[in-house]
């Protein structure tokens, strides 16, 4: 089913992004799948469009390899990134046994068992780095570190291939583009 | 060049469209249709396609363009979201019968749930109604495919083809090889026939004659055929599922094992369903499970009661999206499997969508509660829907209602002897769609009441499309555009006064000045014209001078309650109320709203708090 080059053979990896309507979780998925492209995996989004992008409660679904369906099921994802804590019991049963939630909090909650939480205040870390918006990228910085990429367990790519699609995806460099690159890599700093 | 690159749904649609030399596209914005019309430009832009892009006033002037253009031999498409079929549905069943002599494609987004819809409809079953055949892709790839298919359709037979992907196939992203460029080389030409294109009653019963022998034709129609997932195996039982449906049981087959125990097919064309194929069934199978959003319409053409299973049945649930996890516990039941343990994923509940920080409608419901406080406010679709959250949204049914249920209301209450205040909100882009029809009859039938449009001079919703106000298309290039308040007065609305909500006081004088018009002459029009803070947001910075809190602040929660703004958080540890510096855009509307002042605005090179 995959292609080869980058992406090890039979990966499925199956990722939710939770957030709030504003908080560039279509960015993160977006991002994400571009990664996944060039890494020689098929890949399949779904995202949430409308009125909840007015500060309600928003989520992505990734699913990376050969999938079908762009929706993950309950009990099935590997990873559950969530930029707002308040979001974690919405989505906390999207999680298979064994999966890691990654979550924007100042103290690790309470997921109950069978979860390996990685909590990062990545609030106070944009507001002080003077990003507000960067709380997205910075979360996954944190996310690629912590969990690791390309081997057993672990994401599907490495930082570096994120650092990549998100050179691409920002063409041309730019102000934008180091912004961007340097909320990843303050992410990246605290996961390591 | 077989390069993947990542699609959204639309987006796939879109390069479908352009691809298969589309040449004329309109649409009206819905979500989830909204980005199939700009990913349109974009394709055109970029392979210098010769195009005629627009956002029309609404669905059945969309229609009704491109319709047009595929009459004079082009080809033609038009997109929407599933209610906007059914603004558009008066000119598509006349279509059907008239047919066409270029590829005509509708395309209507369905949204099952509904996700961000006022209902689940199913497009499927007004195409049934129509006599049109319809396609219904289960992913963005096949989704750019059926476009082709669908104008090649189309053509074959003459008639106007319906593609309905659902909300899970636009707002799907994947990685796609891009249809090829074929550029149109066509001309327009129309060929006058009066007994067909201006059809009189006694001409359109033959012509309904003609319309039911070619979708008697295209139920055979090759290129169309259901899909068999597994020809290698004879069982007794089979799934025949459409749409994104489809995605999820082919997904499910393999993780439940049951792909060499249970036939699997795909239904592509679900109108009409393919002869043969329905034979073919009953022939074979005992056990027939039908998977399909959101109406029984591949279901109810298979015929034979006892063997088939559905929505009709209550073997699959009758309302809602047909999520993975459903139908993960309808195969395993369908196949003896024990049931899945694990409850349905907790999708609903948590923080309810909100109107932006720094937001205009903000303050124009604000005022409008401050001047009718016992008022009825009947309102209208939009991103202002959510003036619900601060109690000044009274009624929503569809777009331009909000006028016609100000002017209702007032009738019903004039019929008891009472004089209630009524104020309705409609936005600009459901003006122009909807709301000068019955602003005209309103002024007719001298209703009492004042409408305020909510001018902010995008159709904010869906993304920020331009309206016939803006005097923008959809490439971005200049148009003409219209005059609000030309409109208005030209309605015979005696009472069309223009200002800035956010200038809260004087607005709420404003509102009371034309209660009073209307309570003794009729209908009075306020524009409350302030552009959307999301454009602000992208065009310009922050007003200068923070917005503070004083040590006056009691805890009472007027401005949270009644206020709302995302940058007003309530400290329950402090009991009081802090601004949240990550939001607030500094627009200051919030120092008219707190009762006892503690909400400044500090002086320009203050310090923020």
């Amino acid at each position: 089913m995959n292609a080869g080059f980058g992406g090890s053979p039979g990966m499925r990896q199956q990722i939710v992004l939770s957030g709030f309507g504003g908080q560039g979780i279509l960015f993160l998925s977006r991002l994400l799948a571009e990664a996944a492209i060039a890494g020689g995996f098929p890949v399949l989004t779904s995202e949430t469009h409308g009125m909840a992008q007015r500060g309600g409660v928003v989520v992505s679904h990734l699913k990376v390899g050969g999938f079908y369906s762009p929706l993950v099921r309950a009990g099935r994802a590997d990873m559950l990134l969530v930029l707002k804590e308040e979001n974690v019991p919405l989505h906390r049963e999207f999680l298979a046994d064994g999966g890691a939630l990654i979550v924007n909090a100042p103290l690790p909650p309470d997921a109950g068992p069978g979860v390996r939480v990685h909590a990062l205040d990545a609030d106070a870390l944009a507001l002080s780095a003077g990003a507000p918006h960067a709380v997205n990228l910075i979360l996954l910085g944190f996310a690629l570190a912590r969990i690791g990429g390309g081997a057993a367990g672990g994401f599907f790519c490495a930082a570096g291939e994120v650092r990549e699609a998100l050179s691409r995806r920002q063409g041309g460099g730019g102000g934008r583009l180091g912004d961007a690159l340097s909320a990843l890599d303050l992410g990246i700093a605290h996961g390591t | 060049m077989s390069e993947r690159i990542l699609m959204q749904g639309n987006d796939a649609i879109a390069r479908g469209l352009v691809a298969a030399g589309c040449a004329v596209a309109a649409s009206y914005p819905g979500t989830p249709a909204s980005e199939i019309l700009s990913s349109i430009d974009r394709w055109r832009k970029k392979f210098g396609a010769t195009m005629h892009v627009e956002w029309a006033v609404n669905e059945k002037v969309a229609l009704e363009i491109a319709y047009t253009a595929a009459i004079a031999g082009l080809r033609a498409a038009v997109s929407m979201k599933q209610v906007g079929l059914n603004v558009a549905s008066d000119p598509l069943l006349s279509a059907a019968y008239l047919g066409v002599t270029g590829g005509f494609l509708v395309v209507s987004a369905d949204d099952p749930g509904p996700h961000s819809s006022q209902t689940e409809q199913d497009s499927r079953l007004l195409a049934m109604m129509a006599k049109v055949p319809v396609l219904d892709p289960s992913s963005p790839a096949q989704a750019m495919a059926l476009a082709g298919t669908g104008f090649d359709l189309s053509e074959a037979f003459g008639v106007p083809v319906m593609l309905r992907p659902t909300t899970r196939v636009c707002h799907a992203s994947q990685d796609v090889v891009a249809a090829p460029f074929r550029p149109a080389v066509r001309e327009a030409r129309f060929v006058k026939d009066p007994a067909r294109w201006a059809a009189t009653p006694v001409f359109r019963r033959e012509l309904h004659d003609r319309l039911a022998e070619k979708i008697e034709t295209i139920a055979a129609w090759p290129a169309t055929v259901p899909i068999r997932v597994n020809p290698d195996i004879s069982p007794a039982k089979a799934v025949v599922a459409s749409g994104v449906a489809f995605a999820h049981a082919r997904e499910l087959f393999g993780e439940l094992g049951i792909s060499d125990r249970i036939a699997l097919y795909q239904v592509v064309q679900p109108y009409p369903l393919h002869a043969a194929f329905i034979d073919h069934l009953l022939e074979a199978y005992t056990e027939i499970l039908v998977l399909e959003e959101s109406a029984p319409v591949i279901e109810m053409q298979v015929a034979d009661r006892r063997r088939v299973r559905g929505r009709m049945t209550g073997a699959v649930p009758g309302t809602g999206e047909l999520l993975p996890e459903i139908v993960e516990r309808l195969l395993s039941r369908f196949a003896g499997l024990p049931l899945p343990g694990r409850a349905l994923s907790a999708q609903g509940g948590g923080r309810r969508p909100t109107l932006c920080p720094g937001c205009a409608h903000r303050s124009g419901f604000y005022a409008i509660r401050k001047a009718a406080p016992d008022g009825i406010y009947p309102s209208d679709i939009g991103c202002y829907t959510l003036g619900i959250n601060l109690g000044a949204v009274d009624t929503v049914l569809c777009m331009g209602a909000a006028i016609s249920q100000a002017a209702g209301f007032d009738y019903a209450h004039r019929l008891s002897g009472k004089q209630v205040d009524i104020i309705a909100t409609i936005g600009d882009s459901t003006f122009y769609h909807a709301g000068i029809p019955p602003l005209i009859d309103a002024v007719v039938q001298g209703a009492r009441f004042v409408l305020v449009i909510l001018d902010n001079g995008t159709t904010a919703m869906t993304g920020n499309q331009p309206t016939p106000g803006t005097g923008i298309g959809a490439g971005g290039e200049t148009l003409g555009s219209v005059d609000m308040e030309g409109i208005v007065r030209a309605c015979g609305v005696r009472f069309c006064r223009t200002a800035n909500p956010d200038r809260l006081p004087e607005f709420v004088a404003l509102l009371k000045e034309a209660l009073v018009h209307a309570r003794e002459r009729g209908v009075a029009v306020v524009i409350a014209r302030q552009p959307c803070a999301m454009v602000a947001r992208l065009h310009g910075g922050k007003e200068s001078g923070a917005i503070v809190i004083t040590a006056e602040c009691t805890g009472c929660r007027h401005c949270v309650g009644r206020f709302e703004c995302p940058a007003l958080v309530f400290d329950e540890a402090a009991e009081r109320v802090r601004v949240d510096g990550m939001t607030c855009t500094g627009c200051g509307v919030c120092v008219h709203v707190c009762p006892v002042g503690a909400i400044r605005r500090e002086s320009a090179g203050g310090k923020r708090p």
